[in-house]
């Protein structure tokens, strides 16, 4: 009996064994490197992006070609380390033999990985860094975040358009803090508008009472603010609410980082009426964007909220996704960088985007929000649109190769 | 405001936000400078302690349900008997080493403990909500001020009223000032050494946890926590003369109200010259500035 059954159950496993192997064995893979800050004190910059990468792979897992399977290799950068990223990036390229890099959380390690890439000539998608002069630094980059002029140069526009002529700036002073104040005071003063103070404050501010009353004594109608975001936003609101600055007239506006969606519920009611700039708000009224949270809940729990950077990670993946579909799983570089750089988007949760073939950087709406509770939540709800939105310090600082 | 000259009124008003922001960092660094006094132990993980307290505070508010006040009080116990465990399990071992391993092993404690508080509670910042009472804004004579400032500036006088008390006026205190003097010789009188470290060390970590729960709607809770403030800790530590239980509190005030001055009229090198004055004073006064004259 037992002879009599193991011959066909051996058949039976071998079959079964060389199906399992048939299957990998014809396909392709495709591998993509992405290098993020996992770990450290900004941690959730990174976590957010790879989450938002990481919820596309799995709801459009069925998208790729027949055959074609995504491998993505994940390094820890551990955070503004320029000669860390540049390592991993090597390493990447190098050993494991990426054919598309993407992450690009910070600016300046964008900038040491930027020399590899070019060298490689491996197109590397940048999901966050939103230092404008970004997309200049290799031809290979192409960008599906935002950049910092994008939101503080038309946030400065609106403001002087919108019965607010006078001014302050309180920025953090390093370089996208200062790149910022640049972009408001320039929209701001090109629109008619008059700044009547600014002060750069050092990154990691406990206390911004001292900078705040100097305002408060200013009476300026609008103040702008940049900061890295995270707790030190939280700071900068409760300090700015505490000196009832609100109350006195003084409007707050700001690019994102000044209410970021998940650091609303930290600030509470002192974040009430600020207004600010952004590509994307969580509140967004979409249908893409409702559907977004509604899965970003699903998978991270019902507290959880996709944020700006998250969206970056989405959108990053939906690109990388369109390619590998247009190529039908074999990446070659130079034709996937050319597919990015005129790739476009209409049902990116944040909106209709595309890439600008010029400059490789992102086209897309800026919003104007304001915090308001909606059904007991904080949220930045979207209440006028700029739309089709270039990098303008692009369009104020041209360069013959762009 | 409109009744006070502007000059006053501006006065006024840094003198309050310094203060308020004195006794934060007092509240943070008093247990340090108690621990650090009686066991002469460079614990740079004191903060990992007022970020527990944090966490803890927040927990007991959001899932539990208790008010602010029993939530960091609740924090405070808590926190302060798991000092206990963690001086019996581990700092004991490294009363007799060298400084730099004591540093060490504090800092490996700090990334040991922000590595946890990532896993436990995530990287963004914890959401605390102040009750309606500490919302307000109150006038207080002298202009109106967030209440919340006020209640910690009231906390800060309370806890350095009961830390002077505590040492210097009873039997525990006197015990722990004999130890400082001469530990020899308090043992050989009968007081038990060990066991009054244990019982410092869990004060000052309950101290540390009260500061992380009151200041946490100042001072936001995030796994960060223990290094983003441990500068303006040891800044206190240091120049109140390492171990100085009222310098410490002297030292806050005057930082508190120094960074909030000078930072007002040179907002942009505000930074850079509260630090030359604390280099300065530490040049001058390498003990601190009020040395324990005791000791």
């Amino acid at each position: 009996m037992k002879k009599a059954l193991a011959a066909p159950i051996g058949v039976a496993i071998l079959a079964l064994a060389g199906c399992r192997a048939g299957a990998p064995a014809a396909a392709k893979t495709v591998k993509v490197g992405i290098i993020l800050t996992y770990s450290g004190p900004d941690a959730s910059i990174g976590e957010a992006i790879d989450r938002g990468a990481e919820l596309y792979r799995t709801l459009h897992r069925t998208d790729l070609p027949a055959g074609v399977e995504l491998q993505l290799i994940k390094r820890d950068e551990t955070g503004p380390t320029p000669d860390v990223a540049k390592r991993l990036a090597r390493e990447l390229i190098v050993r494991e033999g990426v054919q598309l890099l993407t992450g690009g959380q910070w600016t300046p390690n964008v900038s040491a990985i930027a020399p590899l890439v070019t060298e490689a000539g491996i197109p590397y998608l940048v999901m966050s860094s939103g230092t404008a002069s970004t997309t200049r630094l290799s031809p290979f980059i192409v960008r599906v975040a935002f950049t910092t002029w994008q939101h503080s140069y038309h946030l400065g526009r609106w403001v002087a358009s919108n019965g607010m002529r006078r001014a302050s700036t309180i920025v953090s002073d390093y370089a996208a803090g200062v790149d910022s104040e640049e972009a408001f005071v320039r929209g701001f003063t090109e629109a008619g508008g008059a700044i009547v103070s600014s002060i750069r404050a050092p990154v990691r501010t406990a206390d911004y009472v001292p900078f705040l009353e100097r305002v408060r004594r200013d009476k300026p109608q609008a103040l702008f603010n940049f900061n890295p975001g995270g707790p030190e936003a939280t700071r900068f609101v409760k300090a700015y609410h505490d000196l009832g600055l609100a109350a006195a007239g003084v409007q707050l506006v700001g690019p994102n980082a000044v209410v970021p969606d998940d650091e609303l519920k930290n600030m509470g009611d002192a974040a009430l009426g600020v207004i600010s700039a952004s590509h994307y708000s969580a509140a967004g009224d979409r249908p893409a964007n409702r559907t977004f949270v509604a899965e970003w809940k699903k998978a991270y729990g019902a507290d959880s909220l996709p944020n700006y950077f998250a969206v970056g990670g989405w959108d990053g993946m939906a690109a990388i996704f369109a390619a590998i579909r247009a190529q039908e799983g074999t990446l070659d570089p130079t034709r996937t960088r050319d597919f990015l750089a005129h790739w476009s988007n209409a049902e990116s949760p944040r909106g209709p985007m595309q890439i600008d073939p010029d400059t490789r950087d992102v086209i897309q709406n800026v919003y104007i929000r304001r915090v308001e509770k909606v059904d007991g939540e904080l949220r930045n709800v979207e209440f006028a649109t700029i739309p089709s939105v270039k990098d303008p310090w692009k369009e104020l600082h041209p360069s013959p190769t762009s | 405001m409109e009744g006070a000259a502007p000059v006053a009124d501006l006065l006024i008003t840094l003198a309050f936000y310094g203060i308020a922001y004195g006794a934060v960092l007092y509240l943070l660094s008093v247990g340090l400078s108690v621990t650090l006094g009686l066991m002469r132990f460079v614990n740079l993980a004191h903060g990992v302690f007022a970020m527990a307290g944090g966490y803890v505070t927040v927990a007991a508010m959001s899932r539990a349900g208790f008010p602010f006040v029993p939530a960091v009080l609740a924090a405070a116990v808590l926190v302060g008997a798991f000092g206990m465990l963690l001086e019996r399990a581990l700092y004991r071992r490294l009363y007799a080493a060298p400084i730099l391993e004591q540093v060490l092993f504090s800092i490996g404690l700090i990334f040991v403990s922000m590595a946890i508080a990532r896993y436990a509670f995530g990287p963004l910042a914890q959401p605390i909500e102040l009750p309606a009472w500490l919302s307000a804004r109150v006038n207080i004579g002298i202009g109106v001020f967030p209440a919340y400032r006020i209640f910690l500036i009231g906390v800060g006088a309370l806890v350095s009223l009961a830390v002077w008390a505590g040492v210097e006026r009873t039997r525990f205190g006197a015990s722990i000032r004999a130890a400082v003097d001469n530990r020899r010789m308090a043992e050989s009188v009968g007081i038990n050494v060990s066991r009054l470290f244990t019982w410092s060390f869990g004060l000052g970590c309950a101290l540390a946890a009260l500061g992380g729960g009151l200041g946490a709607g100042l001072l936001p809770i995030h796994p960060g926590y223990p290094n983003e403030y441990l500068v303006y800790v040891l800044i206190v530590v240091a120049v109140a003369g390492l171990g100085n239980i009222r310098g410490a509190l002297y030292a806050a005030l005057a930082f508190g109200v120094a960074d909030t001055t000078i930072r007002y009229f040179l907002p942009d090198l505000g930074r850079v010259v509260v630090l030359l004055l604390v280099m300065a004073v530490l040049f001058r006064h390498p003990h601190g500035l009020a040395p324990k004259t005791d000791a």
